[in-house]
Formats: C-alpha cells, sequence, structure tokens
C-alpha cells in the first residue's frame, strides 16, 4: 500500500491525554507512549525531531540503535521501531483522519486514472510497463496533511459532479468535514438565487427549469409515499421486540400485500369494473346463504368472482350483430372483453415476474458469500448484535442468546476436535437415510391420500355444499400436521451445520406442499375433460376450488396460531415446568405464506377477485401475529440468528406446478426447540 | 413536518442529502427528534448546538444499546472528548447506521466503535470488552476465564492475518465481508 506516512512527534510526551479523538493528528498513542518511555530509559539516545518534522526516521537513528533486552510486549522491538509501527496506516487508519483522507486520495486517484489508462497496443515493445505510475507517485509523499487534503480536493474536482457526491458520501469522515471539503470547490454554473443564506456553496447545478420543477414533484411524490407507508410504527415495535429476523418475516408479508394490491388494481380497473358495468342479462337464480363465504359456490358461482360471469363478447359494441348497420356517431368505445381479460392478467404476471426476478437476483447477490465457512467465532462476535433491537427486556434475551451460542459454539469446536469414528459415522448415515425415507413416505402417503378424497368427491352424487370442503380441509390439515412431523425428525436426527438443516426442512416442507399441488392440478385439469356441470364451465369450478384452498388456508393458519400455541404453552408448562413459550418458526411461516400466494396466483385466471381474498388475509395475518407475539406473554426472539428473508419467489404461470425458491440466511446453533 | 421543514433551509436539506445516505424525510425527522433533546430556549440556533451525551442517551434507539458510550465517542467531533454531539455529528450517526449506507462504511465505523481504546487495532483487551457487552454486563452472565481466552484465540486465529495479535482494520473488513448479516443487523432506524 502506499499511504504516506506522516510522523509528527510532539515535542513533549507529557500529560497526553488518555483520550485521544481523531482531532489528535499523528500522536503516538498511550499504549505506545508507555512502551517508548520504558524503552528509553536506557542510554539510548533518541534523536529529537522535529514537530512535523518530514525525515526518513529510519536513517537518523541507524548509529544510535541497540538492542535492548526484553521489556514489555515487544521485546525485539526498540523505541524506534515502535514509533515507526505506531505510525503505520494499519493502525493509524482506525483513528486518524489524515489516514483516511489519504485513502481517499488514493482511490479518487485510482478512480481517475482507471479511466485514462492508456491502451495496451501504444505502448512500445521496449518499454517496460512501469506500474509506478500507476499509483506510487505518492510515495515520494512526505505530504503533509493539509497537502493531502487540498490534493484530495483537486482530485474530486477532476470527477463528476455526481461521482463527486459518490465519493463524497462514502467516506468515512465527519459530515463537518465533508461540508468543508465540498465548499473549497468553486462553485458551479448555474447560479441558485437565494442559496447563500449560510455562506455555504451553492448545491450542485440542477440544469434547467423544467428539470428543477420534475425533481421537486418527485420529490413531494416520495414524501407522500413515505407518509403513507403501512405499518411502519408497528414494524418498528416488532424490530425493536424481536429482532431483524422476526421483522423479515413480515417485511415479506409487507411485499407480498404490495404484489396484490398491484394485481388487484390492474385486475380492478381494466376487467371487473369494465364487466360490473355491463352485466349480462341472465340473472342470478341462487340465493345467498352464509356458507357461501366458505365455498365459493352457490350464489357467488354467477357472480363477478368467476371467470364464467364474465362475457366473451366485446362490450358495449355500437356494431350489434342483429341489424346489419353500425351506428358510429354513438360516442361509445367497444371492448373487447375475453381480449381484455386475458392481456390484464398475461401483461401483470409478466410485470410480476420481473419485479421477482430482480429482487431475487438482488438479494440473492447481497447475500452470497463466496470462502469457506470457518471464522464463525469472529463473524458471531463482530455481526452478532442486533442493533434494531431496543426494548430493554429484548436487550437482556439478546444478550443471553449470544451468550449460548458462544458456549455452544466453543463446546462444539472442543468436541470437533476429535474426529468421529467409522462406527458413529455409519450410525448417522443410517439415521439420515431413514428419516429421509420416513419423510418420503409421508409425502406418498398424504398424496395417495388426496388423491382419493379428490376421486371420491369428484364423483360423488350426494352433492352437499359442505361436502365441496372435505378436500381444502384434507390438505390443509396435512400442510399444518407435516412441518411439526419434520421438526421432529430432524431433531432426531441431530445435524451438525446448523445450515444444513435448515435447508433440509425447507426441502421436506417444499416437497410435500409442491407434490400435493401438482397433483391437484393435475387432478382438475383432467376434470375438465368430463365436465358437464349445468350451467358453469370447468374454469369457473376450478376457481372455486382454488377460492376455497386459500380460505381454509386462512382458517387453518389462525387454528395453528391459536391451538398451536395454547396447546404447548399447556404442554410446556405442565409436563415440562419451563415457562418458555415456543419460538417463532420463520421458515415455517415463510413458506405459509408462499403457499398462499402460490395458491392465489394459480387462481388469479379462474378468480379475478382472488387477490382481494388474499389481500385481507394477509392484512388479517398481520395483525394476528403481531398480537399473538406480543400478548401471549413472554416469547423468546428466536435464538436462531436469521439474517433476512431474501426472497420467495414463484414463477407465475396458471396451472401446473411452480418452483419456489425461499432463500434464507440463518445460522442457527440448535434444532427447533418445541419441547 | 411543515414547522420543522421552515427551520432547516432546503438548500442545507439538500447537501446533507447529497453528503450523507439519508432522504430528505429521514433528516427532517431526525430534526426533529434532535430539537426535542434540546431545552426550549435553544431550539432556533439547532445546528449550532451540540447535545450532552446524557440527553442523547435518552433516545430509545440507544438507550439499552450495550455499545451506546462507543458510538457516542466515535461519532462525536467534540474537542473534549466528552461525547456531546451537534446535529451534524447526529445525522453522521444515523446515516451509516441507515439502510443504504455501504457495507464499507458501516464496517469501518463498527470498526471504531470495537476500538474501545482508540489505539486503531482490537487487541485482547478490546476483543475481551467486546465479548462482555455482547453477553451482558452482569457478573453471572459473562463468559468464564478460560472460556473467554479460549474464545479471544480462536477469533484472532481465523481474523489476525498477519499474526501480530491484533486485528485492523483490513483484516475486520475482511471478516465482515464474509458475513451477509452484518449489513442488515447493523442498522437503526428513528
Amino acid at each position: 500500500m502506499s499511504q504516506p506516512v506522516t510522523l509528527c512527534v510532539p515535542e513533549s510526551w507529557d500529560g497526553a491525554s488518555l483520550d485521544l479523538s481523531l482531532s489528535d493528528e499523528g500522536a503516538v498513542h498511550s499504549s505506545f507512549q508507555q512502551l517508548l518511555q520504558e524503552q528509553s530509559t536506557e542510554e539510548l539516545e533518541l534523536q529529537e525531531l522535529t514537530p512535523g518534522g518530514r525525515e526518513n526516521p529510519a536513517a537518523g537513528r541507524t548509529e544510535d540503535w541497540e538492542e535492548p533486552e526484553p521489556r514489555g510486549e515487544h521485546p525485539d522491538f526498540s523505541s524506534a521501531t515502535l514509533r515507526i509501527v505506531a505510525g503505520m496506516p494499519s493502525r493509524t487508519i482506525g483513528r486518524s483522519r489524515g489516514a483516511v483522507i489519504s485513502q481517499c486520495y488514493n482511490r479518487t486517484a485510482k478512480l481517475r486514472r482507471r479511466s485514462s489508462r492508456p491502451p495496451l497496443h501504444q505502448i512500445s515493445r521496449s518499454a517496460r510497463p512501469s506500474l509506478r505510475q500507476y499509483d506510487l507517485e505518492l510515495d515520494t509523499g512526505h505530504v503533509e496533511q493539509e497537502d493531502t487534503q487540498s490534493l484530495l480536493v483537486k482530485e474530486l474536482q477532476t470527477l463528476s459532479s455526481s461521482q463527486r457526491s459518490h465519493m463524497l458520501q462514502a467516506m468515512p469522515v465527519s459530515l463537518a468535514e465533508k461540508l468543508s471539503l465540498r465548499s473549497r470547490f468553486p462553485p458551479l454554473r448555474g447560479r441558485r438565487g437565494g442559496s447563500d443564506r449560510l455562506g455555504l456553496a451553492p448545491v450542485s447545478d440542477l440544469g434547467s427549469v423544467p428539470l428543477q420543477g420534475f425533481r421537486s414533484l418527485w420529490d413531494g411524490f416520495l414524501s407522500l409515499l413515505h407518509s403513507l407507508q403501512p405499518w411502519h410504527h408497528s414494524l418498528k415495535q416488532i424490530g425493536g421486540r424481536f429482532g431483524s429476523s422476526v421483522l423479515s418475516y413480515f417485511l415479506f408479508l409487507k411485499t407480498l400485500l404490495a404484489f396484490n394490491v398491484f394485481l388487484f388494481l390492474t385486475l380492478l380497473i381494466f376487467v371487473v369494473a369494465t364487466q360490473a358495468a355491463y352485466p349480462p342479462a341472465a340473472e342470478n337464480s341462487r340465493l345467498f346463504t352464509g356458507l357461501e363465504l366458505l365455498t365459493g359456490a352457490g350464489y357467488f358461482t354467477q357472480t363477478l368472482m368467476y371467470y364464467g360471469y364474465y362475457s366473451n363478447f366485446t362490450l358495449n359494441d355500437p356494431c350489434t350483430s342483429g341489424d346489419r348497420s353500425c351506428q358510429p356517431g354513438k360516442g361509445h368505445l367497444p371492448y373487447n372483453m375475453p381480449l381484455a381479460y386475458v392481456f390484464t392478467i398475461g401483461v401483470s404476471f409478466f410485470i410480476m415476474c420481473i419485479l421477482l426476478v430482480y429482487s431475487m437476483s438482488r438479494s440473492f447477490g447481497e447475500s452470497y458469500r463466496v470462502g469457506s465457512s470457518s471464522g464463525d467465532f469472529a463473524i458471531k462476535v463482530f455481526c452478532a448484535w442486533d442493533y434494531k433491537v431496543i426494548q430493554r427486556r429484548s436487550v437482556r434475551l439478546q444478550n443471553e442468546n449470544i451468550r449460548t451460542q458462544l458456549k455452544e459454539l466453543l463446546g462444539e469446536w472442543q468436541s470437533k476436535s476429535r474426529p468421529m469414528s467409522l462406527c458413529r459415522r455409519l450410525g448417522r448415515m443410517v439415521v439420515l437415510g431413514l428419516a429421509w425415507a420416513l419423510s418420503l413416505g409421508t409425502v406418498l402417503g398424504c398424496v395417495v391420500a388426496v388423491y382419493y378424497f379428490a376421486e371420491h368427491m369428484g364423483s360423488s352424487e350426494a352433492r352437499q355444499e359442505a361436502f365441496l370442503l372435505v378436500l381444502p380441509m384434507v390438505v390443509s390439515l396435512m400442510n399444518l400436521v407435516m412441518p411439526y412431523l419434520y421438526n421432529l425428525l430432524a431433531a432426531w436426527e441431530k445435524q451438525e451445520s446448523p445450515v444444513l438443516e435448515v435447508y433440509m426442512a425447507i426441502c421436506r416442507n417444499l416437497i410435500l406442499k409442491m407434490v400435493v399441488l401438482g397433483l391437484l392440478c393435475y387432478h382438475w385439469l383432467s376434470r375438465k375433460m368430463g365436465c358437464s356441470e349445468e350451467d358453469k364451465c370447468w374454469e369457473t369450478s376450478v376457481g372455486q376450488e382454488l377460492y376455497r384452498f386459500v380460505v381454509m388456508d386462512f382458517v387453518f393458519t389462525l387454528l395453528d396460531t391459536f391451538l398451536g400455541e395454547l396447546l404447548w404453552r399447556l404442554i410446556l408448562e405442565k409436563k415440562l415446568m419451563r415457562k418458555q413459550r415456543p419460538e417463532f418458526d420463520i421458515a415455517r411461516n415463510v413458506l405459509e405464506l408462499i403457499y398462499g400466494q402460490t395458491l392465489t396466483w394459480l387462481g388469479v385466471l379462474f378468480c379475478p377477485l382472488l387477490p382481494a381474498v388474499q389481500i385481507l388475509k394477509l392484512v388479517l395475518l398481520f395483525y394476528i401475529k403481531k398480537v399473538t407475539m406480543a400478548g401471549l406473554g413472554e416469547r423468546s426472539p428466536p435464538s436462531s440468528v436469521c439474517g433476512s428473508v431474501q426472497k420467495g419467489g414463484r414463477a407465475p404461470g396458471g396451472g401446473g406446478g411452480g418452483v419456489r425458491r425461499a432463500f434464507l440466511t440463518c445460522t442457527r446453533s440448535r434444532p427447533l426447540r418445541f419441547y | 413536518m411543515g414547522g420543522s421543514a421552515s427551520q432547516l433551509p432546503r438548500d442545507l436539506l439538500g447537501e446533507y442529502q447529497e453528503l450523507t445516505f439519508l432522504t430528505k424525510q429521514e433528516i427532517l425527522l431526525a430534526h426533529k427528534r434532535f430539537s426535542e433533546l434540546l431545552p426550549k430556549e435553544e431550539r432556533e440556533s439547532i445546528l449550532l448546538k451540540r447535545v450532552p451525551k446524557s440527553k442523547i442517551l435518552t433516545l430509545p434507539e440507544l438507550r439499552a444499546n450495550p455499545f451506546q458510550d462507543r458510538i457516542c465517542r466515535v461519532f462525536s467531533t467534540s474537542e473534549h472528548g466528552d461525547g456531546s454531539m451537534s446535529f451534524e455529528d447526529f445525522l453522521d450517526l444515523l446515516s451509516v447506521f441507515s439502510d443504504s449506507a455501504t457495507s464499507e462504511i458501516k464496517s469501518h465505523y463498527a470498526f471504531r466503535i470495537f476500538d474501545f481504546d482508540d489505539d486503531g487495532t482490537l487487541d485482547k483487551k478490546d476483543l475481551e470488552k467486546l465479548v462482555n457487552c455482547l453477553t451482558g454486563e452482569g457478573d453471572e452472565t459473562r463468559l468464564s476465564e478460560s472460556e473467554m481466552d479460549q474464545l479471544i484465540q480462536n477469533i484472532l486465529e481465523e481474523s489476525d492475518i498477519d499474526k501480530d495479535g491484533t486485528i485492523n482494520l483490513s483484516e475486520f473488513q475482511h471478516v465482515i465481508s464474509r458475513s451477509p448479516d452484518f449489513a442488515s443487523s447493523f442498522k437503526i432506524v428513528l
């Protein structure tokens, strides 16, 4: 590194304050002062350095240098060496403003030179490419700090204004310093009236007036958006109490809500509202009973909810097929309903797909880390503290969690130093194999059950409305119970790597849900062949099925949240005498959200109002989860320090299964604590 | 928002927005919260006043943080070294802890926060104090001596590349770069 070494030894060392801030530039820190004092009590005579001296420190000392006796922390180093070491960039850059500015200067210079590097073919063959010109120019430098600062200013001036503000923004110096640096630039062209009220340099040139007006409009829009931010206070409370990992679940919920709102609004404007303005001639023959809210059938069959209601001809067509004459002067716009329906859904899916892929790739890029997994201790100690937690009780809990995790890490490290015997390894393989066989077996069992139920319900003659609910209930029940089973399996397996454990749990749940959904899709598509409904198309019945699934999913989530909490609390209190509440299992909850969203996306084509149902469901879920977390007494934040739930995404598409990926970066210290 | 906006000039607002990672709304909110820390008669000249450390630590975001002293010390530009902060120091703090700050600047300041003796490196004593902050201040919550020694030894083994017994800034930033969680946990939002 080509850091200029600035050694400014103060004239006297007495009474130097122990507490050096960045304003004490070249002063040697007290820890080194002590060592130097110890060393200097020998006969060693040190050369007196003038303050701000620019000499080569090593040159003047060779005659005085003697090998001292081993003493203090650095027995081999003389005071001279200590002094040099104290001024080294690795030691000063953590505390010295001058070093930071020099580093920024270097970076800016590199940035400029990188763009102006001469092309290789222009260099004659005889000329040895000299690297020195690129970043070692400062090596001559015993450059004063003020010179460094002015050099930095000069370099910054050569950059464009946006690059300059980027560099200034990223400089780790105080804001006052940045303002003073900025004030040294000559004012840019284009005066802004009244900008010098405080005597500061005017803000960067905004260009013409229309651009200014646009910017102020954009700022106003952003501030409006910001003030409209829903749940900002609630999210802050949740983050303050439970930490970033739980907060990420709620943020994911908010993102899904945004997607659904977008989908709903587009469909509302282009499809639902226009159809509502021109209702079909046929009247709705059924009566409204309360059961429709659950089954989606009955009265709802011939409403805006389902595909079958929408006209397959052009609305408001001035040229009716009855009379051959068109009446163009009537001022009505024809609206091709089928085209609008398919087009709206296609385009909104496409936009959502692009948004999803973009956000997934961005979060993947942020969270992917190349390199070994070693360094657990350092990473744990440096990165473990979550600054979002602000309540005292939660801070104490976080302290406990970190302490437990550190102790466990230490314990694992000690046991890892003893390699496993062959016998134990074989035993582990057998256990792993059994666990996977069991989980795949249960998936198969569930699939068979669903198939049986689907066939049976489909062919049953007694078509009572309530029987339609059986299939969704069975599927939701399976989705509720299986994850607990997988947790028990994971606890039995006792994986060593916590990350691997989380991935396996996600895999098992995903396989179950995907296979079941795939089977259902196949079943619905195959049913269309033999469809002979009296007054509805197969699309409407598929839409109704999906509506039922969404509603049942919500009902069972509520059941799980309330009953599951109560049951576990009772079991834990009575049997194990522990007052611990179950942890908030982020992975399972996120998978549930993704599953619900997949159902919605599958069903949008057949039931355009399904996003509205999903919006309602998500809003209710937000408040219910928040209340159950906060209200049911003490709940320990998850011992897993899960990073952010990066993204769950599904390639949209009507019908057929999709690939759902939830990227979780969780490092956990122990399997889920449900017992 | 109207009241505080009239007190903070628009150009200054624009400058702050360009030089920090905060948005205009966040700066205005910071202005409001900072002025609440000052006594009423001093609120007019908010840009010239310094708020003592004790008042800063009454903010709910810093109240229970074990690193509160170090944070105030690092971000304060006061000559007396008493940790008092001006409005610009406060903005600095929020900017580094904001959502859009780069990981590099966060790790730079994290290093300075963890450097308890301000000597530019993290040595054994710094690491010990850091672990004690993480595990809690009570006597029964600390790690035992042997555990602490073992832990510090492991940390130095993993991160000290030049084997000088201390961790300097580049080594620290190298460790941080391996963890994707750091940027999301090193956040304070008003």
